[in-house]
């Protein structure tokens, strides 16, 4: 059927695929935590020890939770498990809501509390027009 | 089985027909940019900023394709030494370079006004830097090397080792967690975007799929000519 080069150079590219996805596979495994762009409320949580290191922190603003006084933002963090509190000084983004996404980004005082640096919103995937948003809310 | 592949026999076609390509891409980006610009709603959150998903959306996807498209040829042309795939090749990746960058900019014009940061070090925008990276070592991997049968090689095993990050981009948002939203367009599932949108981000993918068959027909014509230059009449 087909030449003897034929088949060794299909040989060739599969090694070099295999090869090759595996490595990545494995570096991005073992990667993992790096990888990721937040951590959830529950994975806070869990952590034995606080890290001095900047951390990101993602999940939904809980409702009713936004305390503003003359100097910081309060909020808590919620991924309907467990709740962390955040604490913020500065100008948030405009998507910055209740019952909405949020990633602060900051240091860990203790397993439940963030001294934010910044704060970004995060938009879900759900797009339509505000009529239809409307509708949906009286259901 | 690849002598449909003439490469006078395209060119007599695939000169003829680039204005006709340019006419229809006109034709189809009109009416794509009133749907996305005027007839479309604004979104219940992101208001007007919106609009910006038409392109970004559209171009993601297009460079997307692109690769996974110079990926095969290039397998194909590795594995039964066809050097017009490879040709093909080559004369898609521009198209497929400009609408990378084209996603990038405007995910960070986007970003800017939603998330309130124009750049996120996230799984998803990472691995869309690095596709670009691969554009970039692939297009000018063709410039660097002249010899013939080495740069045929060199070209199809960027392309190949490059693909691996295609699903990589695509399930991104899925395996880890990042700034970028997930998929609202899906096929498997329902999608989470609403009709009214929907409709201008097809029309207007239609119109960039276009404009980048156009580049890669005026790109393709050329690389025919210098062959034909060059006093060969094959490839």
């Amino acid at each position: 059927m087909y030449g003897k080069k034929v088949k060794l150079r299909i040989l060739f590219i599969s090694l070099l695929l295999v090869s090759v996805i595996l490595s990545i596979f494995l570096i991005l495994k073992s990667l993992e935590e790096d990888v990721v762009y937040f951590f959830s409320p529950t994975e806070i949580k869990s952590l034995t020890e606080i890290n001095k290191k900047k951390i990101r922190i993602g999940g939904m603003v809980k409702e009713n939770s936004i305390v503003i006084d003359s100097e910081n933002i309060n909020f808590i963090i919620t991924d309907f498990k467990n709740e962390i509190n955040i604490s913020y000084s500065g100008s948030v983004p405009n998507l910055f809501e209740e019952g909405k996404g949020v990633v602060a980004e900051g240091f860990l005082k203790d397993n439940s509390f963030l001294i934010a640096e910044k704060i970004l919103a995060k938009h879900d995937e759900n797009y339509m027009p505000p009529e239809v948003a409307e509708s949906l809310k009286d259901k | 089985m690849f002598k449909l592949f003439e490469p006078n026999k395209i060119f007599s076609i695939t000169s003829k027909i680039t204005k006709y390509i340019l006419l229809l891409f006109i034709i189809v980006l009109s009416i794509g940019l009133v749907e996305a610009l005027f007839l479309s709603p604004e979104d219940y959150i992101q208001s007007h900023s919106v609009r910006i998903m038409y392109v970004h959306v559209p171009s993601a996807w297009i460079s997307l394709g692109i690769f996974s498209l110079i990926a095969l040829l290039s397998t194909i042309s590795f594995i039964f030494k066809n050097k017009n795939f490879s040709i093909i090749a080559k004369s898609l990746a521009p198209s497929g370079f400009v609408f990378n960058i084209i996603a990038l900019v405007t995910g960070s014009i986007w970003g800017k006004p939603t998330w309130g940061t124009w750049w996120a070090w996230d799984a998803r925008i990472t691995s869309m830097l690095i596709l670009l990276l691969f554009y970039a070592m692939y297009i000018l991997a063709w410039r660097i090397f002249n010899e013939r049968e080495n740069v045929i090689k060199i070209t199809s095993i960027i392309a190949i080792l490059g693909v691996i990050n295609v699903p990589i981009i695509k399930f991104s948002v899925d395996w880890w967690s990042t700034l970028h939203q997930n998929s609202s367009v899906n096929i498997l599932s329902e999608s989470t975007i609403h009709s009214s949108m929907l409709l201008p981000l097809l029309i207007m993918t239609a119109a960039f799929s276009l404009f980048a068959l156009l580049i890669f027909l005026m790109k393709y014509n050329t690389e025919l000519i210098k062959i034909k230059n060059k006093g060969l009449d094959r490839l």
